[in-house]
C-alpha cells in the first residue's frame, strides 16, 4: 500500500515540478505547483513526519501560493509583450535553454552517482525504529519540544527574519507618493510613470484593488 | 519504505529547479523555481531525518520553509515594485546594475 501511495506521489511531484517549468502561463505553473507541494506533503507523511506534511499544506500550499495568486493576476503573464520579444529577435533564447537543460541533466547525474555511490548501509533500511504515542517521532509534541528548547535560537532568529521580511515587503511594494514626485527615474519609461503618478484615477484604483 | 527511493526525487525536483532558474526569463517563474529547489532540499532532509529517527531535519526542514517564505515576500515585493515603475518584468531586460 506505501508503495502505492509512494509512486502516485512521486510521479505527481515530479510531473509537477515539470510543469511549473514547462508551461507558459505562470498561472498555470503556480497551480503546478501546488500539485507537487501537495505530492510531497504526501511523501512527508510516508517518512512519518506529520506536522511538516501539515505545515506544507497550510503554509506553503495554502498561504504561499495565495500571494502568488494574487501577484500573477496583478501583473499579468505579459503576453502583450510577445510580439515585441518576437521582433527583438531573441537569439540567446534557445541556446538559453539548451544551457539549463545541460546544466541540470548534469547536476542530477552527479547527484545520482554520489547517491549511488556513497555506500551508506542505512540509507538502503526502512529508518529508525518507530514507536507509536502522543509524542512519537514527527508529532506536534515532538517538534514543538525540540523546537522551543534544543533549537530556540534557529526558532527565534527564524521569527524575527519573518517579521523583517514582512516589514521589506511593505516598504517594497508599498504605494511611494513623495518618493515618485520628487525624484522622476530617467530613461525610457519616464513618461509612462510620470503619466501614472499625474493622473488617471484608474490606474489608483487598480492599485488600491490589488491591495 | 526505504529511505533511498526518497533521494533520486529530492534530486530530480532539485535539477528541475535549476533548469528552470537558468531558463526562464519571467521573475515571478524564478521564484516558482526556487521554490522548487528548496522543496528538493527539504524533501531530502526530511528522509535523513527519518533514517537517524531525530528531529534535527525536520526542525531544519521548518527553518527552510520559514525562509522560503520570507525570499516569497521580498520577491512579490520586488516584482510588484518593478511593474510599478512601468519597468519590463524580465530579468533579462533588468541588467542595469551588470558592471
Amino acid at each position: 500500500m506505501s508503495y502505492v501511495i509512494f509512486f502516485l506521489a512521486a510521479i505527481i511531484a515530479i510531473a509537477g515540478a515539470l510543469g511549473v517549468v514547462m508551461l507558459r502561463d505562470p498561472f498555470f505553473s503556480v497551480l503546478s505547483l501546488v500539485c507537487h507541494l501537495i505530492a510531497l506533503a504526501l511523501l512527508f507523511l510516508l517518512l512519518r513526519a506529520e506536522l511538516i506534511a501539515a505545515v506544507q499544506v497550510v503554509v506553503y500550499a495554502g498561504a504561499v501560493m495565495v500571494l502568488y495568486v494574487f501577484v500573477v493576476a496583478y501583473i499579468g503573464d505579459g503576453s502583450e509583450r510577445l510580439a515585441d520579444r518576437l521582433r527583438r529577435g531573441t537569439v540567446a533564447q534557445p541556446l538559453l535553454r539548451t544551457g539549463a537543460l545541460l546544466a541540470g541533466s548534469a547536476l542530477l547525474a552527479e547527484l545520482l552517482i554520489a547517491l549511488t555511490g556513497s555506500g551508506l548501509k542505512a540509507v538502503e533500511s526502512a529508518g529508525a525504529p518507530y514507536h507509536k504515542g502522543p509524542r512519537a517521532f514527527g508529532t506536534p509534541a515532538f517538534i514543538g519540544k525540540l523546537l522551543l528548547t534544543r533549537f530556540l535560537l534557529a526558532f527565534e532568529i527564524a521569527s524575527f527574519l519573518l517579521l523583517v521580511a514582512a516589514v521589506g515587503a511593505v516598504v517594497l511594494a508599498g504605494r511611494r507618493g513623495r518618493e515618485d514626485e520628487e525624484a522622476p527615474p530617467q530613461g525610457a519609461g519616464a513618461p509612462a510613470l510620470q503619466g501614472a503618478a499625474g493622473g488617471p484615477p484608474a490606474g489608483g484604483e487598480l492599485v488600491e484593488a490589488a491591495r | 519504505m526505504s529511505i533511498e527511493w526518497f533521494l533520486p526525487i529530492s534530486a530530480i525536483v532539485f535539477a528541475i529547479g535549476l533548469a528552470g532558474v537558468i531558463a526562464k526569463r519571467n521573475p515571478l517563474v524564478v521564484l516558482l523555481c526556487l521554490e522548487l529547489m528548496l522543496n528538493g532540499a527539504n524533501l531530502a532532509l526530511v528522509a535523513f531525518s527519518r533514517m537517524w529517527g531525530s528531529g534535527d531535519g525536520q526542525i531544519f526542514a521548518l527553518v527552510v520553509m520559514a525562509i522560503a517564505a520570507c525570499e516569497v515576500a521580498i520577491g512579490l515585493g520586488l516584482i510588484v515594485a518593478i511593474y510599478r515603475r512601468e519597468l519590463p518584468v524580465d530579468v533579462d531586460e533588468l541588467g542595469e546594475l551588470q558592471g
